[in-house]
């Protein structure tokens, strides 16, 4: 019962978030609201026991992305209107998405009804049961190559993200900190003695 | 009727929820004290008295109540609230960045028997929330409407996320020697003395995880979103009375959180230092609150002591010291301790099935 309640309230918050993300006028709000999308799906998960999928959502795309996100919308002056020029050229890709998800929603609600239940109904767990340990263990045994495999393929990304945008500008000043740590007294400051002068 | 009373206390909703009022009451408190204990014991390293006027407790300890005081002008002053400022995030960004500082006490163990939520995430949690304070800082500097403010909060957000993944690489190490998230489990896993602490054998990633704990909090040396000198107050120049307050109550929570969890992490929590030296039923040898209490008071002193000491960082070798050094002594730290986990070398628990 009270999860019930926990649960319409998290969805309808979400879904007020969601719409929010689109129809903002400001960027900001826009990826604020996404940011309390993600936090409230990430309730959503806790209350079906998926507790570490829920904390790592929070963690990785609360905690870091959309802080980089915001950094950027922030920094950007993001003309709206200019965005909104070409929207109704670009309706019909919308259009087709929304009809896609929505027939594989029902698809799914189909399967259920006519007995398909491919994901199973949370039944509680035992109170040790902690699927952080669970998802570790396959994590690392059974699907140890598809899970290097996707390290391996976020670290090309990463190389190439900062391959392609790197560039090397002509006459940039850089600072080389192994040399200023070694820096001696000796090489900045030299101490001239000289007899003192009679006042003019 | 009082058996009624008792029974009602009794219900777990009601129990873990005065608790949560006695925790988060108490971390108030104690940020009220820490600011005098900080302004004490900078006033003493640069040969002053501190704050020495507001009250005393019969006779001794004159400005003791320095803290209250402050928080009595802060609440009878106005709120300005800039022109064009974005008034909504403006009065919610505070708020953002007190909740996650108190939000983390939850997981954190005071004593072997209390802890408000056992979780087995717990760790991942603790990295969740404190990530999350970083919002109140971006929300108060952008909505402000002032570039002094943006400056601060753009600088906060490069930091933070610089040094949480330092943070985050020094606990992977703490995991892999409990072989758990909980944390109560991580400490539990350090028992036997303070040989055994974690800070013993994971001395490089202990370092690493107090130095950006230090730069998480916006502390000195690692203090460039306030930045006095050059950005005059950074993310909240515009923020004042009882804003302002809540602000500096979250950073003060924020590093009574930190010195907290380096003492779960690092060195054994609410443990015994005389663990395994006294007979184990001397009371200097039980574990317990009083342990945790002196091991957060001299973390909160090292910060203090660390502001008064260094001169602030520049931007740009906070950046380079969080990517190019902390960054990867955690990864040869990590790799060294799995070499040490496979010839069973030093005390670790997990990895040895």
């Amino acid at each position: 019962m009270f999860v019930m309640v926990l649960f319409y309230a998290f969805s309808a918050v979400l879904i007020a978030a969601a719409l929010g993300v689109i129809t903002t006028r400001n960027p900001v709000h826009s990826a604020l609201c996404l940011v309390l999308a993600f936090f409230t799906s990430a309730g959503i998960w806790l209350l079906i026991e998926a507790e570490f999928l829920a904390i790592v959502l929070v963690l990785v795309y609360v905690g870091a992305v959309m802080v980089l996100f915001l950094f950027v919308v922030m920094m950007l002056d993001v003309g709206v209107e200019e965005l909104r020029r070409g929207f109704t050229r670009y309706a019909w890709l919308g259009w087709l998405t929304a009809f896609v998800v929505i027939l594989e929603l029902v698809g799914v609600i189909a399967a259920r009804r006519v007995g398909v239940d491919a994901t199973r109904s949370p039944v509680p767990l035992p109170a040790d049961y902690g699927n952080t340990h669970e998802l570790g263990a396959v994590l690392y045994t059974k699907y140890v190559y598809a899970f290097e495999l996707a390290a391996v393929l976020l670290l090309v990304a990463i190389v190439a993200a900062i391959a392609l945008t790197m560039r090397k500008r002509p006459g940039l000043k850089v600072q080389d900190v192994s040399q200023q740590v070694a820096v001696r007294r000796e090489d900045r400051v030299r101490l001239v003695k000289m007899d003192a002068e009679k006042r003019p | 009727m009082l058996q009624r009373i008792l029974d009602f206390l009794a219900l777990p909703v009601v129990e873990t929820t005065i608790w949560i009022l006695v925790v988060t009451v108490s971390v108030i408190l104690s940020v009220a004290f820490s600011v005098l204990f900080e302004r004490k014991i900078i006033g003493w390293m640069q040969l002053r008295k501190g704050p020495n006027r507001v009250g005393s407790l019969f006779g001794f300890w004159p400005g003791v109540f320095q803290a209250f005081a402050d928080v009595l002008k802060l609440l009878i002053k106005e709120v300005v609230v800039p022109t064009r400022a974005n008034k909504v995030l403006f009065g919610i960004a505070p708020i953002i960045a007190l909740v996650p500082a108190l939000a983390t006490w939850a997981v954190v163990p005071l004593s072997p028997e209390l802890v408000i939520a056992d979780i087995d995430a717990g760790l991942l949690y603790v990295l969740a929330l404190t990530s999350m304070g970083v919002y109140g800082v971006i929300i108060a500097g952008w909505a402000a409407n002032s570039k002094y403010a943006f400056l601060g909060a753009m600088r906060s957000a490069a930091q933070i996320v610089a040094y949480e993944i330092a943070m985050g690489f020094a606990l992977v190490g703490v995991v892999m020697a409990a072989g758990s998230l909980n944390l109560g489990e991580i400490v539990r896993g350090q028992a036997g003395g303070p040989l055994s602490w974690n800070v013993i054998w994971l001395f490089p990633l202990a370092v690493v995880y107090i130095i950006s704990g230090v730069a998480e909090t916006n502390r000195a040396p690692f203090d460039v979103a306030e930045g006095e000198s050059e950005i005059v107050a950074g993310f909240h120049v515009e923020y004042s009375g009882i804003a302002f307050a809540l602000f500096f109550l979250a950073e003060y929570a924020n590093m009574l959180l930190i010195s907290a969890l380096t003492a779960v992490f690092f060195f054994g929590g609410w443990l015994s230092p005389f663990d395994g030296y006294l007979p184990a039923d001397s009371w200097l040898a039980r574990p317990g609150f009083p342990w945790l209490g002196i091991k957060i008071s001299a973390f909160m002193f090292f910060y203090f002591w660390l502001r008064a000491t260094f001169p602030r960082y520049r931007y740009d070798q906070i950046m380079r010291l969080g990517w190019k050094v902390l960054i990867p002594v955690t990864l040869v730290w990590i790799a060294a301790e799995g070499v040490m986990a496979h010839f069973k070398v030093g005390p670790w628990k997990v990895l040895s099935p």
